[in-house]
């Protein structure tokens, strides 16, 4: 950073220019705010490598030991669990992500009757409390025996995430010229022909981020998970955690580890699609 | 030209569009427009545990509750009980979407500007929205453990007693505001430091020209510019936050008592927590959230109209 001082007292400092006060104030901040920001995460990884009953220790580890780990995965559900999450989170998203992209296409692309009541519908249902819905819809999944099934928590989790994915998908296909479109049908391709390849394509980044959306909104859902599936063996990783810390049990130690393992492939996907996301989560909701 | 006619040429016109939004209609017809109805229905009975269809063993034993009209909206707005919750949600909501959203503008504008270290802070303060948000509530409840939790043991080390950060109602209310806007700061970063690298910099250099200091031009080019991403992101971050159902739920079940329940969190309790579960009670408190978001969304749209939005 050069610094110019400025030419006259009197004239406004410039954007470019700050006082060297001014700037270690300004890194000062941002430290303290990053340091508040990375500190509880890298505490659970910290606590995670203690042995059981350091937990609380405030020194870093002493005794580096990956005993919570290897007691996690050996001696408990956990390898359940996450295999209920995967299995429940990776149908919830490819499906999601397919129905969004259908959706969203529609609504860019035609001019229909009943279009503007769908984009209301899609706005409302984000607005739903789940305390409205989850007693009857645990009632409706009771009857027609989805309780403790993935296909109900599947099918729950898509009306939470397809509303907002297709609305931001709609955002996507504007920025795609219809001219590609017309091309398309100029070459003899159906309506679906040239939805499925020629747009489909072109709206990857937009696909990912709905991609990215849907998984973490299922990954980390709470509510549903804890009230439609009961038994240890049925529990997803949501539900499975509160299992290691609640009023009677207080194993801090595996908590952190599971959480360690339930955090990875989140903060993973994070990091691929957060460029783009800000982006779509805008988009989508300014241009409606 | 007949019914049957029309039909058959909107079908002609229209039926790819409608093949193509036909599995979302169908799927939220089901899964929220049935459950919808049916607790609109139910919030008008009075089904608790004990009178809903149920089976036990091999009995199967038919629904006896009964059609009460609006006794359950009466009694949970009579009681007391409701206002109370409703205060402290909207202090919950008002406290956390306007902390975070000033505190992820001031963030953003500091890193909207050249400056060392930059990417290195902007991941940093991004890494709390990448982490599911349950795996982070967990974390705080260890980091606010009353005898052992590190906040307080540090604050020891400075001779400070202990403090009940989950454990005093008062206390608790800033903690569970404290984690959420932890948790809501990256989304608003983000999304502000997006709407400030749309303003093009050369109304910056024009204003400079001019003469105009710095706050002026926060003022009349900064702020105009976020109009935009600024009322979406609020608007959004003002219906997450009054739902917010893991934060609280997973954090202090409500408690100390019910010090920080609210609207969804206590009637998830009435349906799910408390014995006899009571479902029209639960219902009735839905069906109010909803109403209250609604009218929230519509004069929140209003505002924006008037002031020549369009959205």
């Amino acid at each position: 950073m050069t610094r110019t001082p400025p030419a006259r007292t009197g004239t406004p400092r410039k954007r470019a220019e700050r006082s060297r006060l001014a700037s270690a104030g300004l890194h000062l901040t941002l430290a303290v705010a990053a340091v508040i920001a990375v500190f509880p995460p890298l505490w659970l990884l910290v606590t995670s490598f203690k042995p059981r009953n350091d937990a609380f220790s405030t020194s870093l580890v002493t005794h580096f030991t990956l005993a919570n780990y290897t007691h996690v995965v050996a001696d408990t559900e956990f390898l359940t669990w996450f295999k209920n999450s995967v299995l429940i989170v990776g149908v919830t998203t490819a499906l999601g992500v397919f129905l969004a992209a259908t959706t969203g296409y529609a609504v860019s692309r035609f001019r229909f009757p009943g279009m503007r009541p769908l984009m209301w519908l899609l706005l409302i249902t984000q607005m739903f409390p789940v305390a409205v819905l989850i007693v009857p819809l645990y009632n409706l999944l009771a009857g027609l025996g989805l309780l403790n099934q993935p296909a109900g928590l599947v099918i729950t989790y898509l009306t939470i995430a397809v509303p907002f994915c297709a609305w931001m998908m709609k955002g996507f296909f504007d920025t795609i010229p219809v001219e590609i479109d017309e091309a398309g049908r100029v070459d003899g391709l159906n309506p679906f022909g040239t939805f499925w390849r020629l747009v489909l394509p072109l709206a990857r980044p937009g696909l990912a981020v709905t991609g990215f959306y849907t998984f973490v909104t299922a990954w980390a859902e709470v509510a549903y998970a804890s009230a439609f599936m009961t038994g240890e063996e049925n529990l997803t990783l949501a539900g499975g955690l509160q299992t290691f810390v609640n009023q009677y049990t207080n194993d801090w130690g595996s908590m952190t580890a599971a959480a360690v393992i339930i955090a990875v492939p989140a903060a993973l996907v994070f990091a691929f699609a957060q460029r783009h996301l800000v982006a779509g989560l805008t988009a989508g909701t300014t241009k409606g | 030209m007949t019914v049957a006619v029309r039909v058959r040429r909107a079908l002609g016109t229209h039926w790819y569009a409608w093949t193509m939004v036909a599995p979302v209609v169908l799927v939220i017809g089901v899964i929220i427009g049935y459950p919808l109805v049916r607790g609109v229905f139910l919030s008008l009975t009075d089904a608790n545990e004990a009178n809903v269809e149920r089976n036990i063993g091999f009995n199967h034993l038919p629904a006896t509750y009964q059609f009460t009209g609006l006794d359950n909206y009466k009694a949970v707005l009579t009681d007391g009980v409701f206002w109370d919750r409703l205060g402290w949600t909207v202090t919950w909501t008002v406290a956390c979407v306007s902390i975070t959203f000033l505190t992820g503008l001031a963030l953003a504008n500091m890193l909207n500007r050249s400056l060392r270290g930059r990417t290195f802070y902007r991941l940093a303060l991004i890494l709390p929205w990448a982490i599911p948000a349950f795996i982070s509530v967990f974390t705080w409840r260890m980091l606010y453990n009353e005898k052992n939790g590190i906040l307080n043991k540090l604050l020891a080390g400075g001779g400070i007693d202990a403090v009940p950060w989950l454990n005093d109602p008062t206390w608790a209310k800033l903690s569970v505001i404290a984690v959420n806007v932890w948790l809501g700061v990256p989304f608003m970063l983000v999304a502000l430091l997006g709407g400030l690298q749309s303003i093009p910099g050369e109304l910056y250099e024009a204003a400079e020209m001019d003469g105009a200091s710095a706050w002026q031009r926060f003022r009349h080019i900064t702020v105009p510019g976020l109009r935009a991403v600024s009322s979406t992101v609020i608007l959004l971050s003002t219906i997450w936050t009054f739902n917010m159902f893991p934060v609280i739920f997973l954090l202090t079940r409500g408690g100390p008592g019910d010090a920080t329940e609210i609207l969804v969190t206590y009637a998830y309790r009435l349906s799910f927590v408390d014995s006899p579960r009571n479902f029209s009670e639960s219902a009735a408190w839905g069906v109010l959230i909803l109403v209250l978001l609604s009218a929230v969304a519509v004069v929140y749209r209003r505002a924006l109209r008037k002031q020549g939005e369009v959205w």
